[in-house]
């Protein structure tokens, strides 16, 4: 048996550092989101639902909310694309290369978030490598403006910020299929397409689910992208929250809207979860 | 030793042939697994392939089904070249060591999995699958995920699942081996008795010899990648061919003896033999010996039998047979079992009869 210090030393320690990052904020955001800013920007601490109702009437919150989600789904759709047939491909017929190949997907890991901003950026701009290309191959005459500033600029950097991962997940939940059930399969006459179909694709539902929640809610809640490659047309719900909270000087409002957007994650997740257990369970 | 080798000839070379296994070469790399391996398996029979871990028998299993391509040698079934078919569209089915039944689907989707990836009328699906259940004795798990089974019952499972799909050959690779002992010989018997009212050719893969003999119409012992011998059981244990297959099926006395006129030195044991070689091996069965009685006459006034004196080196009691290590001096010890006789000690008379000496082969054809 353990004795009681042992049990506090090993359960106090996260549960104050739960307590002070995540249940205080949470809190003081619920709170914030209830009251409201003076004309001399103070903070006037009387609760009302005025902050939820304004997002309702306002057209542009809930525009860029729509923008934010279909991003989202772009990017997710996008990362399930390019991840799922790389990591099929690296689990099942890599062979010796699997464990380089695996590497070469991990290492643009280890490069920070802001370089890969600006590496697009560069890679985009007017005077970027793609229409310097474009115009040495005389395809176009003079630099294409719409790549960089705009939501095609922001899902395409988040595809390939976000891809990895949607890769990992799955990449381990095809590698823990049992490659006799593949062999099983054939064995009974299905053909490889019907195999993919009956037997791998379910039973890597689980790490897609996972990939899918990793992709989605990462770059619903992502502002740095916008910021970078983003535009004034690109711009996201975080960019908005950011600056309430900074140049604005809204809280309240800022706050609101990071409440919206939490229960809106927390939604996702739930029901991808529900969805997951109800896939393993069967 | 020569005419062992001819029965050999004609054990594999069967008229009512299924399955013809010729000249089969399989490398993993540059290490040869299988080196030249010909065999014929007849409809209906229950083929065992016995060997030894790393003696290639899974192996030559994955080439029928399928999941190992072939480096050299053909595999023919009926009038159809098996080899050069993908594995789905092979009349052959696999039992798996590990079963390998599909977790994310009932025990009804995975039985009814060969028949609906054949695009077997839906109708009869049903039918079909409850007919397999019912042969293995599952009807009530139908609705059963397989991770609620017991290792016993997925495999009989797996059985079904292979057998629903009524294939040319059944490819069964160790399947009993995950078993507890128990439970492991009831399902050998149910097996046996399955084959037996199926009628389909089996071909069963295993390292415990035991359940080879049990089982087997014939057995196929391999040893390192060659076929040592192929015969049924009764043949195979009572006319080994070779040194390596007496010991493997069962336990056997080597006797190195030297043979002159018609008979067979090996320290202070003479026989008489029809050997003509001057050195020769043979095996003798431990069952082989009795103990006799002490003044007893020998039991025939010929010399079909040969009496040695030895001394008790070790008693071990084993219920109904006890065995026993037998110094004959000169280096020579035998083992010998025989019905317990009681505490032995000194020294005592045996015999045995002269033909059970059997003459095998020493080195492999390796």
């Amino acid at each position: 048996m353990y004795t009681r210090a042992y049990k506090s030393a090993v359960t106090v320690p996260p549960l104050l550092w739960v307590t002070a990052f995540l249940l205080v904020p949470y809190a003081l955001l619920f709170c914030y989101s209830f009251w409201s800013v003076s004309a001399q920007q103070t903070i006037i601490h009387n609760w009302s639902l005025q902050n939820y109702v304004q997002l309702i009437r306002n057209p542009t919150y809930l525009s860029v909310l729509c923008r934010s989600l279909r991003i989202a789904a772009a990017v997710t759709l996008l990362a399930l694309l390019l991840g799922y047939p790389l990591a099929y491909f690296l689990s099942f017929h890599a062979a010796g290369r699997k464990d380089l190949l695996y590497q070469l997907v991990i290492i643009p890991l280890w490069a920070s978030y802001l370089v890969r901003g600006y590496a697009w950026k560069t890679i985009l701009g007017s005077d970027g490598v793609l229409n310097g290309l474009l115009q040495y191959l005389h395809i176009t005459r003079h630099p294409v403006e719409f790549f960089l500033y705009s939501p095609f600029a922001v899902v395409l950097t988040l595809t390939h910020i976000y891809t990895p991962f949607t890769f990992l997940p799955i990449y381990a939940s095809l590698e823990h299929i049992p490659r006799n059930l593949v062999e099983a399969s054939h064995d009974l006459g299905a053909s490889p397409w019907s195999t993919f179909r009956r037997v791998i694709l379910p039973l890597s539902l689980p790490g897609v689910l996972a990939g899918v929640t990793f992709a989605f809610v990462l770059t619903l809640g992502d502002f740095l992208a916008p910021l970078l490659v983003g535009g004034a047309s690109g711009i996201m719900i975080s960019n908005i929250v950011v600056s309430l909270f900074g140049a604005a000087y809204n809280w309240p409002l800022g706050a609101a809207i990071s409440l919206c957007m939490l229960l809106l994650v927390m939604g996702f997740l739930f029901a991808t979860e529900r969805l997951e257990r109800k896939l393993t369970l069967s | 030793m020569t005419s062992t080798m001819a029965e050999n000839a004609a054990a594999s070379v069967r008229t009512d042939s299924l399955l013809s296994i010729r000249e089969v070469v399989k490398r993993f790399g540059s290490r040869p697994v299988l080196r030249n391996i010909s065999l014929e398996v007849a409809s209906g029979e229950f083929l065992t392939i016995l060997g030894e871990s790393g003696s290639g028998k899974t192996t030559l299993l994955r080439l029928i089904a399928g999941f190992e391509q072939l480096d050299g040698g053909e595999i023919w079934i009926g009038r159809d070249r098996l080899d050069q078919i993908p594995p789905h569209r092979r009349p052959v089915n696999t039992v798996f060591q590990s079963y390998a039944l599909f977790p994310h689907l009932s025990v009804f989707d995975n039985i009814a999995y060969g028949l609906r990836a054949k695009n077997i009328a839906k109708a009869e699906i049903p039918n079909r699958v409850a007919q397999a259940l019912a042969m293995v004795k599952m009807s009530e798990f139908s609705k059963s995920p397989p991770a609620r089974l017991s290792g016993g019952q997925q495999q009989r499972i797996a059985l079904a699942r292979a057998l629903v799909n009524r294939p040319g050959v059944l490819l069964l690779d160790e399947p009993l081996s995950a078993l507890d002992a128990n439970l492991r010989r009831q399902m050998q018997t149910e097996l046996k008795a399955l084959q037996r009212e199926v009628g389909i050719t089996f071909i069963f893969v295993t390292h415990d010899q035991e359940e080879a003999m049990a089982l087997s119409d014939r057995i196929a012992l391999l040893r390192s990648g060659f076929l040592e011998q192929v015969a049924e059981p009764r043949q195979i244990y009572g006319q080994p061919a070779s040194a390596y297959v007496a010991q493997f099926i069962g336990q056997t006395n080597l006797l190195r003896a030297d043979v002159k006129d018609q008979v067979a030195r090996a320290g202070p044991l003479i026989w008489r033999t029809a050997e003509i070689s001057r050195q020769v091996v043979f095996s003798l069965r431990p069952e082989c010996i009795w103990l006799v009685a002490r003044g007893a006459m020998p039991r025939a006034a010929d010399d079909s039998t040969a009496r040695f004196r030895a001394r008790i080196l070790n008693q071990t009691f084993g219920g109904a047979m006890d065995t026993l290590e037998l110094d004959c001096g000169t280096r020579q010890t035998v083992r010998a079992r025989i019905a317990s006789p009681g505490p032995l000690s000194g020294e005592h008379e045996f015999e045995f009869r002269a033909g059970d000496a059997i003459a095998v082969r020493e080195e492999s054809s390796a």
